[in-house]
């Protein structure tokens, strides 16, 4: 593919075209309210903000974030985890958002001001590669959907240094929608799956989803093409009797997926039910390593002690917070008080301004109102 | 971060998901991939299929987890097109644009 082949994904003629036919299939549905339909990826959500994509979207469609941010829902008690341990002199790597993501009272760049070693890395191919050059402790706090969590299973796999570990917040997208479908207040009625994650995955894995909920999925890819074309095809089969799940991104994703992938995703990992943060206890939801890579498991290798934390008082303005409501769909930046107010990526009170993929950082790195509508509505 | 796999264009601008590298060497599980000029390593481990210099690979955080062959690209958009010649042909919008397109003669 040329660059010129890539550039066609993002066609000014066609992408108002689809935008149009967008609105013509809306309006077919011919309802009174609205119809809601989600994204579970901050991805979706920076490309959506930064094409303006809002703006051409019909009043008779809503498109909301959901819990697609996984530095957002990586949960208070696991961001402690990783402060008690750098706090107790082991080395932390992580990637660069998960650093200023809140925990009880601290984060991990609290902790790194307080002369803690927490070390920013792009994968964990280079948190490995920082063990193999120390005889200290590396920690790797390894936060990610099941696309993230393929790299870090696949490290493993290749025997890491003894001295590396992981202490997992890793995620697993399925469940939670499951989790939000259900949720009493939301009004989704298709979602829009990251190609991304499908492209391990597979389309398949949402099969039982549709069946058990009926309600559509298409998994689309992060070109504004991409977006647009599986909007399209998501609100028509919303106006089928039959809800299904589409493919709209089939240059990446099949039906079965990476089959490799997911053979070293599970091998490594098993699904285990834990906290989302703000949203709710998620059966199946997080990945958690196998007994037989206990000895990379930060949280069997080291006694974790999270007591010094409870010593410092939380800050004031997270019990406003609305961080949980926006990520289950049920509220906007809007709704809360405190966004771009008290709270700013500069001195995030929440996780999803803290993150390039929670939904108020990225409103607010687009203005603000990256939905015109909502202007157009006001005024 | 790319955890989801997207675009921090802050960050690493050249990384962004939607921009898929051209592997430039491969060397055993490693390979370099050259992502708009800019070269970086790419691990090989989970890819879906063999891959070798001049293939397009989809990059998430280091490790390529998608061989891209060059024919689903054509069908990609064959699907768009597809979708903009089921507009109601009383859109007209829809319509002039599809003339556009056709003056124009983009593929």
């Amino acid at each position: 593919m040329s660059e010129l082949a890539q550039l066609r994904f993002r066609d000014p003629a066609r992408a108002q075209s689809l935008t149009a036919t967008l609105a013509d299939r809306a309006r077919a549905l011919g309802r009174a309210e609205p119809v809601s339909v989600m994204h579970v990826c901050g991805s979706h959500e920076q490309a959506i903000a930064k094409f303006g994509l809002r703006a051409g979207f019909p009043p008779e469609l809503d498109v909301i974030m959901g819990p697609g941010c996984p530095v957002c829902v990586t949960d208070v008690p696991e961001v402690d985890e990783a402060v008690a341990l750098a706090k107790q002199g082991v080395r932390v790597a992580t990637y660069g958002d998960m650093l200023r993501v809140p925990g009880t009272s601290l984060s991990l760049a609290d902790a790194h001001g307080a002369g803690a070693r927490v070390e920013v890395v792009y994968g964990v191919a280079q948190a490995v590669e920082l063990a193999r050059t120390t005889t200290d402790e590396i920690v790797f706090f390894a936060s990610g959907f099941e696309t993230t969590a393929v790299a870090t299973a696949a490290v493993l796999l290749a025997k890491p240094p003894p001295n590396f570990s992981i202490l997992s917040a890793h995620k697993y997208i399925p469940p939670v929608m499951e989790i939000v479908a259900e949720m009493p207040g939301t009004k989704i009625e298709g979602f829009l799956a990251a190609g991304h994650a499908a492209t391990i995955t597979g389309w398949g894995v949402f099969e039982r989803f549709v069946e058990r909920h009926r309600i559509p999925v298409v998994v689309a890819g992060f070109e504004p093409l991409d977006i647009l074309a599986g909007l399209v095809r998501l609100v028509e089969l919303i106006g089928e009797d039959t809800p299904r799940v589409e493919n709209a991104f089939p240059r990446c994703v099949s039906r079965e997926g990476n089959l490799e992938a997911q053979a070293v995703l599970w091998r490594v990992f098993e699904p285990q039910g834990g906290r989302w943060r703000g949203i709710a206890h998620v059966p199946n939801g997080n990945l958690r390593l196998r007994d037989e890579f206990a000895q990379w498991d930060a949280r069997r290798r080291f006694d974790i002690d999270l007591a010094p934390l409870w010593d410092h008082a939380p800050a004031a303005l997270v019990a406003q917070c609305q961080c949980g409501d926006i990520m289950a769909g049920i509220a906007s930046p809007h709704d809360c008080g405190l966004f771009g107010r008290e709270c700013t990526p500069d001195n995030p009170v929440g996780a999803c301004m803290v993150s390039a993929e929670g939904t108020c950082k990225i409103w607010h790195q687009y203005g603000g109102h990256p939905d015109l509508r909502q202007i157009r509505r006001r005024a | 971060m790319r955890s989801c796999g997207g675009t921090t264009d802050a960050e690493l601008p050249l990384m962004c998901l939607g921009v898929p590298g051209r592997v430039v060497s491969v060397d055993g599980d490693l390979a370099q991939v050259d992502f708009w000029g800019v070269t970086k390593p790419i691990r090989l481990d989970v890819v879906d299929a063999p891959v070798a210099p001049g293939d397009y690979v989809l990059n998430h955080v280091g490790f390529a987890i998608r061989r891209i062959p060059a024919e689903d690209i054509e069908a990609t958009l064959a699907l768009y097109d597809e979708l903009l010649a089921k507009s109601a042909p009383d859109d007209l919008m829809a319509a002039d644009v599809r003339n556009e397109l056709d003056a124009a003669g983009k593929p």
